[in-house]
């Protein structure tokens, strides 16, 4: 296949991913409402708030870091997800998937937040070296578990591909990771609870607190890129975790497969959507210890017993 | 016009942030805040549209009808479902209320907030302290008319107006936002001179520079 092609596809399957995170994003604050007893905003709430943050006549600078963070953060989702195929055996959707991405994916996770975390700091506001500080020994910590139930994985497997991975599961519901490697798909679901920021480990926006934390001083157009990123980044790990541990989505027909892809990952969110609603937050030395402490057991576990037996 | 004299009118049209001292003062801008043409027709009837449909709240309590924002988000009255979300700083912010009295050390926070909003910014006034002063009016420490101070797009009349009420006001700045009737920043920039002088009439303690971006 020739790159424009390429390119043309890899356009096709960031926009569908950017406008899938923003409506799941758009869903799940229409369910805290429900829960809420209220009426909610609509679904479509984030795009108008993205046309709103974009539509803004002036904004304000800090410095060259402070343009280069949110495009930092963007190219950190970019680029977790164009190493991501999405849907097994589809051509438009398979990005740019090859040999050892899945380093290169969790390479990527990390590197926007580091960016952003350059790009915050010029801000000079003080809520946000704050809330870096916290995002970044969040990460560090929930990283741990991460890591090593990747480990495991690329020992069962034999291979760091994605799509090997994938192509392994195939065949029956009972191939999935999560039947044949539990223990790894536990230690990688808690650190995902830790990656989706959402309740108990919510230190790092923190709107009580530290109003908001690193993006503090994002205004305009700046706030609006973080926005088009939360929903591709949202949904390129989704996506990475419905390929390592819930058997991707694979199907003849692309529109079935579409449908598998959001049904297994709307699931997936919907876990620390419901931990989110039922627990309060940690505290930051409560979350890393959390973090370092059950989840690395179960993480080193895992790789043992992929090992050894 | 040759140079030099361009460049003495520039001179003039710095601002002089005498409030700060002179080793703060290279620290701020000095920079008088410009008006800003809107975009084509259609463009800006557009993103009229997104604006109305998303505001988002300075949530910063300026006076006792601070007390009415809080239901508002509660299941009773959920401005939430008319895209209206409270947000934690002036930077992101495009809506100000102001609710209720204002003290003189108030009205130096709510400038100060107000000018660091990214325009356009739309300001709801709550209450009838904010239009006459209400059952304030001669008080030594609060300020008669907001509108003195910073442009308002929307009054809220009442001693305190319900959140019924301020929910009619959010609703009545959506249709006017939308026929693009709201052009405060504009206004505040046009008429600076005019703001300053009032602002500075009241605010005695004035340590900070003339301009907050």
């Amino acid at each position: 296949m020739n790159i424009t092609t390429k390119i043309l596809y890899a356009i096709i399957s960031v926009l569908v991913a950017t406008a899938y995170g923003l409506t799941l994003g758009g869903i799940v604050r229409k369910i805290y409402a429900r829960v809420h007893g209220r009426y909610g905003p609509p679904v479509w709430q984030p795009f108008i708030d993205i046309l709103q943050t974009h539509g803004k006549r002036v904004s304000i600078s800090h410095g060259y870091m402070f343009y280069l963070g949110p495009v930092f953060r963007l190219a950190g989702g970019l680029g977790t997800y164009l190493f991501i195929p999405v849907i097994f055996g589809s051509v438009v959707f398979s990005n740019f998937s090859m040999a050892g991405d899945l380093l290169l994916v969790m390479y990527f996770i990390f590197f926007g937040q580091l960016g952003m975390a350059l790009g915050a700091g010029e801000g000079g506001h003080p809520y946000s070296p704050i809330g870096i500080s916290r995002g970044l020994a969040q990460m560090s910590t929930f990283e741990v578990p991460f890591a090593l139930s990747v480990i495991a994985l690329a020992i069962q497997y034999n291979t760091l591909n994605i799509t090997t991975i994938v192509a392994a599961q195939q065949g029956s519901i009972l191939n999935w990771t999560l039947f044949t490697n539990p223990l790894a798909v536990v230690a990688a679901m808690i650190s995902l609870l830790g990656m989706n920021m959402h309740s108990p480990f919510s230190i790092v926006l923190a709107p009580q607190e530290i109003p908001i934390g690193p993006p503090i001083e994002m205004n305009s157009s700046f706030l609006a890129t973080l926005q088009t990123n939360r929903g591709l980044f949202g949904a390129a790990k989704l996506v990475l975790f419905m390929n390592l541990y819930f058997g991707g989505a694979a199907h003849p027909n692309i529109f079935i497969a579409l449908a598998i892809m959001v049904v297994k990952t709307f699931l997936i969110y919907m876990f620390s959507v419901f931990v989110g609603a039922a627990f309060p937050r940690f505290r930051p030395e409560q979350s890393m210890r959390f973090f370092l402490k059950w989840p690395t057991i179960i993480g080193i576990a895992s790789i043992i017993l992929v090992a050894y037996f | 016009m040759n140079k030099k004299d361009i460049n003495n009118i520039e001179k003039e049209m710095k601002l002089a942030n005498e409030g700060l001292s002179e080793k703060e003062r290279t620290l701020f801008s000095d920079a008088r805040p410009t008006p800003v043409k809107p975009l084509n027709k259609y463009l800006e009837k557009f993103l009229n549209w997104a604006r109305a449909e998303s505001l988002w709240i300075l949530a910063f309590g300026t006076g006792c009808g601070a007390i009415e924002l809080r239901p508002l988000m509660t299941s009773r009255f959920d401005m939430f479902r008319y895209g209206i979300a409270p947000r934690p700083t002036p930077r992101q912010a495009s809506v100000f209320v102001i609710g209720g009295y204002a003290s003189i050390k108030t009205i130096k926070r709510i400038v100060r907030s107000y000018e660091q909003m990214q325009g356009p910014k739309f300001v709801i006034a709550l209450g009838s302290c904010t239009i006459n002063g209400g059952m304030y009016y001669d008080s030594y420490y609060t300020i008669n008319r907001i509108d003195h101070y910073i442009p308002v797009d929307i009054y809220v009349a009442g001693c305190m107006p319900r959140p019924e009420a301020l929910i009619a006001g959010f609703n009545k700045l959506k249709m006017q936002i939308k026929a693009g009737k709201c052009d405060g920043m504009n206004k505040y920039a046009e008429n600076f001179d005019w703001y300053k002088e009032n602002q500075k009439r009241v605010i005695k303690d004035w340590n900070m520079p003339d301009y907050n971006w």
